[in-house]
């Protein structure tokens, strides 16, 4: 008896919702010595999971670490009201960190400019200051291929979100097509652009597959649409009176630009129709970040290595994942500029910001979703690299420890872990869930300008001014 | 009407004289050997100024040279390919100058020097006491000589007062003090302006050393946080140590290089 009146004391309102807000079922009553174990099953047995998942917990965007007894007594809440608990779901699978340099290859003869895993993580490409792109064999760390073509630095490389093209900009405004298999150029270089290559990305492997079409962006303001089996560019996207910057092809078939002239352009892929633009920065947009840019980079890859056999399959897999990734709400964009502030939009609903993210002192360099679209991540020049809730755009941590610019950034696929190459020579590594410094990383004799996870986790690979690629494990 | 309008007008109504291209041209022709006789004659300061005329105009005509030849010559914009490559996102940026010397080969020497004190400035001329230090003299009837005032520049640290002057021996002037220094680094050519932090060693003596006493080839230690330097194992370096290179006290500076 006295037990029971002990209990009917220590209860908790509690409405537990999802990270967009929507409640799941109504508010309950849990007992004060609830802690994350037991509201994982909750919330299992609440969603009717077959087999359990991995979820964290976040009361007013603290995550909740410790009983809810010792949370309410701590923080002072009162008990009268209705606690709100936001589940977030975890990946299934764990990242180790990487802590260790396993190889550092030398090849390219100047500055590694860029660096890519392949979407299945099997293989490696870089670009590099010496006209070449290299080809890296990752079982046994040595140059594979090198791909000779381009007559001046070779600034951009994307694979295709299969895995069965790469492509390369550099500094004249050719852009080339590489057969990853031999190593060899697919073709003559496309030619159009008339000034240097600033990005490149891929068309989504849901929407079409096999992968054919690409867009790239260029400082002469245009970005264009090449088809790779056509072997021309099918499209230019022209309106910015200024450098392209950045250009990423959307998840439901748009292509987003953004530009020196303060603005982002988001065009239709058919005709190459403008559809929106949004304005609202202040100086150069520096970078832009998609919330499903992960699945949309890995296509139909994802932690379990499975192989696809026909281009259909593929496109279903990759599909599901799309879907599964994105959920009911439409895609986000982020955007980092020189005018130190980030917007995040929501392109689809409205050409208003969603939010404005302000609180980084120097310019923005590079930001980037998290693989679950929890979190934004975003470098910039004032040494700090600053997290973000990838929602709602509310700052979330500041990550301090680098010297020099932060000049980008990587996310583990599990979104627990996040890289940063600085200017000071150092990679870090950083711990989302205690928000500090996991693992430091020094090796690289100079500025470090490019650095890659690759999407299985297993290695990251770096490149900067000292000349040599750098593969790092646990 | 001037005078040399006169000839201006009888060549318009007239024309040239007959032999005036024959004359001028052999004036210019005799030119050459009339100024070499003229260089090889004047002595003293009008030699030093003719050849100084003349240096002028060469380095002159050899520029404009230079300008005619380079436009006759066409060549492909951005055709070959630059030295020090950089990524896209830096590409137009404008470019500051490297305040960083991370390169392979500083740490190389670094760790192939065998001494640590091998210093830029291995030797400096001594400073007696009677040049370092003033005699003041003190008492009612200045008959006391026991302070001293140092007449070089000096460094004092961060919250300095000074003792009562009953106990002063050594009075350090301030408008002698300093605490920041022209640092250069060896290997980047580059200057900066950096706190110091402390003296390290002067070079004529322990006691000057512990006064601050900032002569030619003293070893300070500065403050290079700003510079970005980091240690082979990732750490930031905040403290290195220079050699003063100038006469601090003469100049109204003070300049030093970097020991790396």
């Amino acid at each position: 008896m006295e037990v029971e009146g002990q209990k009917a004391m220590s209860n908790v309102l509690c409405l537990l919702t999802d990270p967009e807000g929507n409640p799941l079922g109504s508010a309950l009553y849990l007992p004060q010595n609830t802690g994350p174990v037991q509201l994982l099953e909750v919330v299992n047995k609440l969603l009717s999971n077959e087999e359990k998942l991995p979820y964290s917990f976040y009361i007013s965007d603290q995550e909740l670490l410790v009983q809810l007894g010792t949370y309410l007594e701590k923080n002072k809440v009162s008990v009268e009201k209705v606690l709100q608990i936001v589940y977030q779901p975890q990946a299934i699978f764990r990242i180790r960190p990487v802590n260790r340099c396993s190889a550092t290859i030398a090849g390219h003869t100047e500055a590694v400019l860029s660096v890519a895993f392949s979407p299945d993580g099997q293989q490696l490409a870089s670009g590099s200051g010496d006209t070449t792109v290299r080809l890296w064999d990752l079982s046994t760390q040595t140059p594979l291929y090198t791909c000779t073509g381009h007559n001046n630095w070779v600034l951009a490389i994307a694979w295709s979100p299969d895995g069965k093209h790469l492509v390369s900009g550099s500094k004249t405004g050719e852009i080339m097509t590489w057969d990853p298999q031999t190593g060899k150029p697919s073709g003559n270089p496309f030619k159009g652009h008339k000034k240097w290559i600033t990005g490149v990305s891929w068309e989504p492997v849901h929407l079409r597959s096999p992968c054919r079409r690409f867009v790239s962006s260029s400082k002469d303001g245009d970005a264009r649409i090449w088809d790779v089996s056509l072997r021309k560019c099918v499209i230019c996207l022209s309106g910015h009176t200024l450098a392209v910057t950045c250009v990423k092809w959307g998840g439901d078939g748009m292509i987003y630009t953004g530009s020196q002239d303060c603005t982002i352009k988001v065009w239709e892929t058919t005709q190459g129709k403008l559809v929106r633009e949004l304005k609202g920065h202040g100086h150069w947009v520096n970078s832009l970040a998609l919330s499903t840019e992960y699945v949309l980079r890995t296509g139909a890859f994802d932690h379990a290595r499975k192989c696809y056999s026909t281009p259909e399959e593929m496109k279903m897999a990759a599909l599901e994942r799309y879907n599964k990734m994105k959920g009911n709400a439409p895609e986000r964009l982020v955007s980092g500029s020189d005018d130190f502030t980030m917007f995040l939009w929501e392109p689809a609903i409205s050409k208003h910001p969603k939010a404005r993210l302000t609180g980084h002192q120097q310019l923005v360099n590079h930001v980037y979703f998290s693989p679950d679209g929890h979190w934004i991540a975003s470098a910039s020049f004032d040494k700090s690299v600053k997290l973000w809730n990838g929602t709602t755009g509310v700052f979330v941590a500041a990550f301090r420890g680098h010297v020099g610019p932060v000049y980008q950034i990587s996310w583990s696929a599990d979104s627990r872990l996040l890289l940063s190459g600085s200017k000071d020579s150092t990679l870090k590594v950083w711990d989302i869930r205690t928000r500090k410094l996991k693992q430091d990383l020094p090796g690289h004799a100079d500025e470090v300008f490019a650095v890659d996870w690759s999407p299985d986790g297993e290695k990251v690979a770096s490149g900067g001014k000292d000349r040599v690629l750098k593969l790092w494990m646990n | 009407m001037p005078q040399g309008d006169y000839i201006d007008l009888h060549r318009k109504r007239h024309g040239y004289r007959h032999d005036h291209f024959e004359r001028k041209r052999k004036k210019e022709a005799r030119e050459v050997h009339k100024r070499s006789a003229f260089a090889q004659k004047a002595l003293g300061i009008k030699g030093k100024i003719f050849a100084k005329k003349r240096y002028a105009e060469k380095a002159l005509m050899k520029k404009t040279l230079a300008v005619h030849e380079e436009s006759s010559t066409r060549r492909k914009v951005d055709d070959n390919v630059e030295e020090g490559a950089i990524p896209a996102y830096l590409l137009d940026r404008e470019t500051t100058t490297r305040a960083k010397a991370l390169s392979n080969t500083i740490k190389q020497k670094r760790k192939e020097k065998a001494g640590k004190w091998e210093v830029p400035l291995p030797k400096v001329r001594p400073v007696a006491e009677d040049e370092m230090f003033r005699v003041i003299r003190s008492g009612k009837r200045k008959t006391k000589q026991w302070k001293r005032m140092v007449t070089k520049v000096t460094f004092v640290g961060q919250g300095f007062t000074r003792k009562p002057p009953k106990y002063e021996r050594f009075i350090r002037p301030s408008g002698l003090r300093f605490n920041k220094a022209h640092v250069t680094h060896p290997e980047l050519k580059c200057t900066f302006n950096l706190e110091i932090i402390g003296i390290k060693k002067n070079p004529n003596g322990p006691m000057y050393t512990s006064l601050g006493v900032v002569t030619k080839g003293t070893i300070i230690e500065v403050n290079v946080s700003e510079l970005g330097l980091v240690t082979p194992a990732g750490k930031v370096v905040w403290g290195k140590y220079a050699q003063v290179t100038n006469n601090p006290e003469n100049d109204g500076c003070i300049n030093a290089v970097l020991l790396v």
